[in-house]
């Protein structure tokens, strides 16, 4: 979780279209309308506008705050707390290290070292071409797989350094 | 003794994955005694079977239920626990990556026993692929008439909605988990009042585990003695144990409750890696402390970890640690997790957490005093909602983790503040 505080002196530029189209507004609505308050679908509307439209814009959130009458602080409320939301620009490809006990005993520090060594960037960074971005997760409930990563949510089990090359080949 | 598997016996049948392959195997056998009878009768069931949560803090789950008031109204909420973000432990992903449909069987009948109208499966954001494999099996089970209106003609109607987490331990917590439903930050509520009575929504709502419901179509199906034949007396059923760190064979091993600590390392978890020694085990997830090598008997139901300085079973997520492994990194570690994932209301939590992580980080730098060790358990006593101290259980796990860890590996603490010497490196 994150707390960020925003300037609210500067007026939001107004685009001159809305982002979210007619299709994903349905779609969120048709979603509310399973749970019995609308702002239930909070969560499945920030995921699937960070999925369509990558990191959450100020515009983004005042669009879904109207789309589930509630008000944009709330959408940036609950949007900073969670960590699989990002309001940051990243890289292609997110790469992230589990780092908590059991990946720690078998060996993720020398996978994220690896990685450092590889693409030039430490956890919380963007590689210069934008390729990817790097970050250490807390237990990804793969423990027996461990050293887990995950790769744009795809997992990759027990990961050793010989066979990185290989398994980021595959994210151009 | 030979044990048949209940929870993974469709492990090993890829079929039963799909709805077909799933009734073929006996799947959703339990709903046609279970609409046979009232739902009082089903929770009087499962209080005889004596079946305790799976999520961690072993409620009676018959009793819970029992909470309900008796004539409410309105709706009833149930939701599932598929949060899963414990370290240590995959054994909710490993039912839903071999047998989706076994957890709606569980939700449906669970559901049914308490009046629940919705039921609302709350999994964690990380598990994308197995957020799929949920939302395809709730899709067949709605066109087969498992969900929805009238589900298989006995008048019961319930809807069911998957509801994906976006990466926080707190929501774990069932009142963090209702916040994070209502699509507001996970921050637990302070209890009372408990969510039977005001939970989802403001309504009764029922909260439990993926594995706990997965064991009720099986109690209905065997009945309560069955349930009760297997595991210790206080600590009934099968479990799933899952088993990660210094071993051969790392997974998930289901057996009856109560089996030994270091059978099941030996005997399922394949040994240890290099046949080295164990140094010591955490039982079920880093909230619940350390077991040392002199422990290693310990029975692995409800009692056992319990009666050796544990904070209890946890998820029965064992890690296992060999003989090299630096105790104070291996505290480090986990207080970096709590400290991260402390959701921040709570001041001894939010502030303690990262203290103590900075001592850790102090001492491991070489720089650390016996004052240090000394503050860290300190730091430790101020710490969770058993002694009154926070809102929620999360800083229990930390306190159990730093009191257990320096307690019974104080001579590794002591060895690097004054002489700067690590275990293992
Ligand atoms: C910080 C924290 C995290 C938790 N995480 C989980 C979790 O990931 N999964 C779970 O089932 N229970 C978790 N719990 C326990 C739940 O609060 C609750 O006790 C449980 O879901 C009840 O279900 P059960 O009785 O079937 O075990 C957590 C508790 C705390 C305090
Ligand atoms: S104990 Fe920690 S995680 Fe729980 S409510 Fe308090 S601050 Fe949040
Ligand atoms: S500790 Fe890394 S996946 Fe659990």
């Amino acid at each position: 979780m994150t707390w960020e505080s925003i300037d609210r002196l500067t007026p939001i530029d107004q685009p001159a279209e809305t982002l979210l189209d007619e299709a994903f507004r349905k779609d969120i609505l048709d979603r509310a309308a399973k749970y019995p308050a609308k702002r239930a679908a909070l969560l499945p509307a920030l995921h699937a506008a960070q999925e369509k439209l990558g990191p959450l814009s100020d515009q983004v959130m005042v669009e879904i705050a109207e789309l589930l009458a509630i008000s944009p602080a709330d959408v940036l409320d609950t949007a900073t707390f969670y960590d699989m939301f990002t309001r940051e620009e990243r890289g292609r490809h997110l790469i992230g290290v589990c780092e908590s006990l059991s990946c720690e005993l078998c060996g993720c520090n020398e996978l994220l070292d690896a990685l450092t060594e590889k693409l030039g960037i430490t956890p919380g960074q963007t590689s210069n071409d934008k390729r990817f971005s790097l970050v250490t997760m807390q237990c990804i409930g793969a423990c027996d797989f461990a050293p887990a990563m995950l790769i744009d949510g795809e997992l990759h089990k027990t990961v050793s350094v010989e066979h990185l090359d290989e398994i980021l080949r595959k994210y151009t | 003794m030979s044990f048949e598997p209940v929870l993974t016996k469709n492990v090993g049948h890829p079929e039963a994955v799909t709805l077909e392959g799933y009734v073929a195997r006996g799947g959703y056998e339990s709903l046609k005694k279970a609409f046979g009878m009232k739902p009082a009768e089903l929770v009087q069931l499962v209080k005889d079977s004596g079946l305790r949560g799976r999520g961690g803090a072993g409620f009676p789950a018959g009793t819970k239920w029992g909470f309900l008031p008796q004539e409410h109204p309105g709706p009833i909420y149930m939701v599932v626990n598929f949060d899963e973000s414990e370290p240590g432990t995959f054994k909710d992903r490993y039912i839903a990556d071999n047998d989706p449909h076994q957890i709606i069987e569980g939700v449906i009948v669970s559901s049914y026993a308490t009046r629940a109208s919705g039921a609302f499966i709350f999994i964690r954001g990380e598990f994308l692929a197995q957020a799929k494999i949920m939302e395809k099996a709730i899709q067949e089970a709605y066109k087969g008439g498992y969900l929805g209106k009238n589900i298989q003609g006995s008048g019961y109607d319930l809807e069911c909605v998957l509801h994906r987490g976006a990466g926080a331990y707190v929501c774990g917590e069932e009142t963090a988990m209702l916040e994070a439903l209502e699509g507001k930050r996970g921050w637990p509520r302070t209890k009372p009042p408990f969510p039977a009575v005001e939970g989802a929504f403001g309504k009764p709502t029922v909260i439990n585990n993926v594995e706990t419901l997965c064991c009720v179509p099986h109690i209905i199906n065997k009945g309560a003695t069955w349930f009760t034949g297997l595991g210790t007396e206080k600590s009934s059923g099968m479990k799933l144990y899952g088993i990660s760190g210094h071993v051969n064979n790392p997974g998930v091993y289901e057996l009856p409750m109560g089996i030994p600590c270091n059978e099941l390392i030996e005997k399922y978890g394949g040994g240890m890696r290099g046949g080295k020694k164990v140094k010591a085990v955490i039982p079920g997830g880093v909230s619940t402390g350390v077991l040392t090598a002199d422990e290693l008997d310990c029975p692995m139901d409800f009692e056992g970890p319990i009666g050796r300085g544990c904070l209890g079973l946890g998820t029965a997520g064992l890690m296992v640690m060999n003989e090299q492994t630096c105790m104070v990194t291996v505290l480090r570690n986990i207080v970096r997790f709590f400290a991260h994932e402390s959701c921040g209301q709570c001041t001894p939590c939010r502030e303690g957490a990262q203290w103590m992580y900075r001592i850790l980080n102090r001492i491991i730098e070489g720089e650390g005093t016996i004052e240090d060790v000394n503050t860290l358990l300190e730091l430790a006593e101020t710490q969770g909602a058993l002694p009154g101290k926070t809102i929620c259980g999360l800083a229990d796990g930390t306190a159990w983790a730093v009191k257990t860890i320096i307690t019974k590996f104080r001579s590794e603490f002591d060895a690097m503040v004054t002489d700067n010497v690590a275990i293992g490196n």
